[in-house]
């Protein structure tokens, strides 16, 4: 009953025959649709480069040995006042040795399970960089240099020098920019540091380590793990702490839990430690999806606004039209169909220019302190995007059209006859 | 075709309700016979126009009943009347209604592309044939907001023959036009009814106008005075 072809070919002449009010209700809706994807595109990314910032460096679980005061004390174990009220005065930590005991037995079995992409151990040292008379307080950290890049990224943070030049050099050492600028060290230079006993050891520097946080690059470096147990005279199973990367970083805390449970040690989850940032992230994408949202209601509202007036123009052909046979469902259609091409072609458009304005943002220069690796603007790509952006772009014309449409289907052509 | 009656009203009544309740045709009975080519006329405000609307199925609210070629058009869904008026009822307005930014040919062409019967070669042949009947083909590539009323007014006759209707109904066709162009109109019409054997349904003031025509349907208050 419907003839596409002629509905469609009389709404093409309606819309060429006034280029400009065409043009400038697609335009709204291309400005719409390309703001929304350089908005999703830019934030997404800002969002996926801040993630990424803490996600890819931060261990899944890490597991340490806590110092602090024993959860039972002796008198909870006195039975004969069990039911009255014990107070304990000067509460001490419990002595213990902050090595974890058995360590490399239990990386072996954290190694095997099929969750878990790596774990890898560490070995924490208070030490002093030692410049003439001067000594800076600092951290030593020694690493499987090689494991830490593979699954913690560790490789982008070296800015100067090379992770792989530590595991080559056996008393290398990467140091911290903060310290590196303090004491006007470079790569391939040699730096003192003396352990709390006070024994000297000399490091080569064979890379700067940057991390973007001040607080760290202001004290921490890194050395072969058996350089700092040897350091600190410490046997090849000393070790302080083991970082586990998983596949599904869903199972952290579930894996936390039992390591806790099971070792008796203390084992942090990514969602513990970063409960904050994922709040950022979700605030973040609603103000980007609330702003994206906002402009297309506000092209959709160009586009009600033009096809209304469109059709009081249109009054007389309405009549025609309906006189010389078209329904009022033609009719609707007609308008309709106006609306959706205007979508599309305004909806394309706004995809070719939002993907261009991205790629160009892409390649903009960004260059800050912060985050030594990354170069330009972070830009992200997803076709999701577009595919929500073209979908919103003919559903709201869709709304436009549709009650204007309605209006002129239920315009009674004797009214707009006699009316002249 | 015979002696059949192509439309047929019966007891037609119809009331105004804005501003204030009016009655404007009063129990409105009359026949036209195929091939007939039937005048009404009578003075402004009499109903007239009212009464073509209705008769045209556009107009679909008043009481009574009314029946086109022995069919009872009254109560039928709005979607079967714009079927009906597409295929066969033709219309022709005072002001000459074209799609102004179409060309001549197009607003020809376009109830019988609505119709959907023919192919479009076919239709775009019987629309420069129509065009050739009434001497205005040179005129088929304009636009038609820039052709002459005259010229305006012999392009909506052609639309409405485009799909070979059985009636043609006009709402005053001559009463913008200059006497020439009133009288071409005419013998338009004459030529349609003796050569097409098409009934014709005209509206008029034109005296003149409604002295060539078969019969003279006379209005007055909403009564049909003479018919």
């Amino acid at each position: 009953m419907i003839n596409w072809r002629v509905i469609l070919s009389i709404s093409k002449t309606h819309l060429l025959s006034r280029v400009k009010q065409t043009a400038i209700a697609a335009l709204g809706v291309t400005f719409g649709i390309g703001t929304f994807i350089i908005l999703v595109s830019f934030m997404t990314g800002l969002n996926g480069l801040l993630d990424g910032l803490i996600l890819d460096r931060t261990p899944h679980v890490h597991i340490y040995n806590e110092i602090k005061p024993s959860e039972k004390q002796p008198i909870d174990l006195y039975d004969k006042i069990k039911n009255s009220f014990g107070v304990v005065h000067s509460v001490k930590p419990k002595f213990a040795q902050t090595k974890i005991h058995d360590a490399l037995p239990l990386i072996g079995r954290l190694n095997d399970n099929a969750i878990v992409k790596g774990a890898i151990p560490q070995m924490k040292a208070q030490i002093f960089y030692i410049s003439g008379s001067i000594e800076l307080g600092g951290n030593l950290v020694g690493i499987d240099v090689l494991e830490e890049v593979r699954l913690f990224n560790f490789g982008q943070y070296v800015v100067k020098g090379s992770p792989e030049a530590l595991n080559t050099t056996d008393n290398g050492i990467l140091i911290g920019a903060g310290v590196a600028e303090k004491m006007s060290l470079d790569v391939g230079n040699t730096v003192q540091i003396s352990t709390v006993g006070g024994a000297l050891f000399p490091l080569k520097i064979v890379g700067i380590y940057q991390s973007g946080l001040a607080d760290i690059d202001n004290i921490q470096s890194f050395a072969n793990l058996k350089t700092v147990q040897r350091i600190l005279g410490r046997p090849q199973n000393y070790i302080t702490d083991i970082n586990v990367k998983l596949f599904d970083i869903e199972q952290a805390v579930p894996l936390a839990q039992r390591i806790e449970k099971q070792f008796q040690l203390t084992a942090v989850d990514i969602k513990t430690a970063n409960a904050q940032f994922e709040t950022g992230t979700a605030i973040r994408n609603l103000i980007t999806y609330a702003v994206s949202i906002t402009l297309l209601i506000v092209a959709g509202f160009g586009i009600y606004n033009i096809l209304n007036m469109l059709i009081y123009e249109k009054m007389n052909d309405i009549a025609i039209l309906k006189a010389t046979g078209f329904s009022g469902r033609d009719v609707k259609y007609i308008f309709i169909s106006q609306a959706i091409l205007i979508g599309v072609i305004g909806g394309i458009l706004g995809l070719a220019i939002g993907l261009g304005l991205s790629i160009l943002i892409d390649n903009l220069p960004f260059e800050t302190q912060a985050l030594p690796t990354v170069k330009t603007y972070p830009v992200n790509f997803n076709p999701m995007y577009y595919v929500i952006g073209i979908t919103f772009a003919m559903v709201s014309t869709f709304l436009a059209g549709y009650l204007p449409a309605r209006k002129a289907q239920k315009m009674d052509p004797v009214e707009i006859i006699r009316g002249q | 075709m015979g002696n059949n009656n192509i439309l047929e009203a019966k007891n037609i009544n119809k009331y105004f309700r804005e501003p204030v309740m009016f009655h404007v045709l009063k129990d409105i009975n009359f026949r036209i016979k195929s091939g007939e080519f039937v005048s009404i006329m009578g003075k402004s405000g009499c109903g007239k126009s009212t009464l073509l609307y209705i008769l045209s199925t556009m107009d679909t609210d008043y009481g009574g009943e009314l029946f086109f070629d022995g069919e009872k058009l009254t109560g039928k869904p709005h979607e079967e009347l714009a079927q009906i008026r597409n295929q066969r009822i033709g219309f022709v307005f005072q002001f000459h209604y074209l799609l102004s930014e179409f060309t001549v040919l197009e607003n020809v062409m376009l109830p019988a592309k609505k119709l959907g019967l023919k192919s479009p070669e076919e239709i775009q042949h019987d629309a420069m044939e129509k065009l050739k009947l009434l001497h205005i083909e040179e005129q088929a590539n304009k636009l038609a907001s820039r052709i002459s009323g005259g010229q305006k007014q012999r392009v909506a006759i052609a639309r409405a023959l485009i799909n070979d209707p059985a009636i043609i109904m006009g709402d005053e066709p001559t009463g913008n036009l200059d006497s020439h162009n009133a009288n071409n109109v005419l013998r338009i019409f004459r030529d349609l009814v003796e050569e097409k054997k098409l009934s014709l349904l005209v509206v008029t003031h034109d005296s003149d106008f409604a002295a060539n025509t078969d019969r003279i349907i006379e209005m007055g208050d909403g009564h049909i005075i003479k018919q």
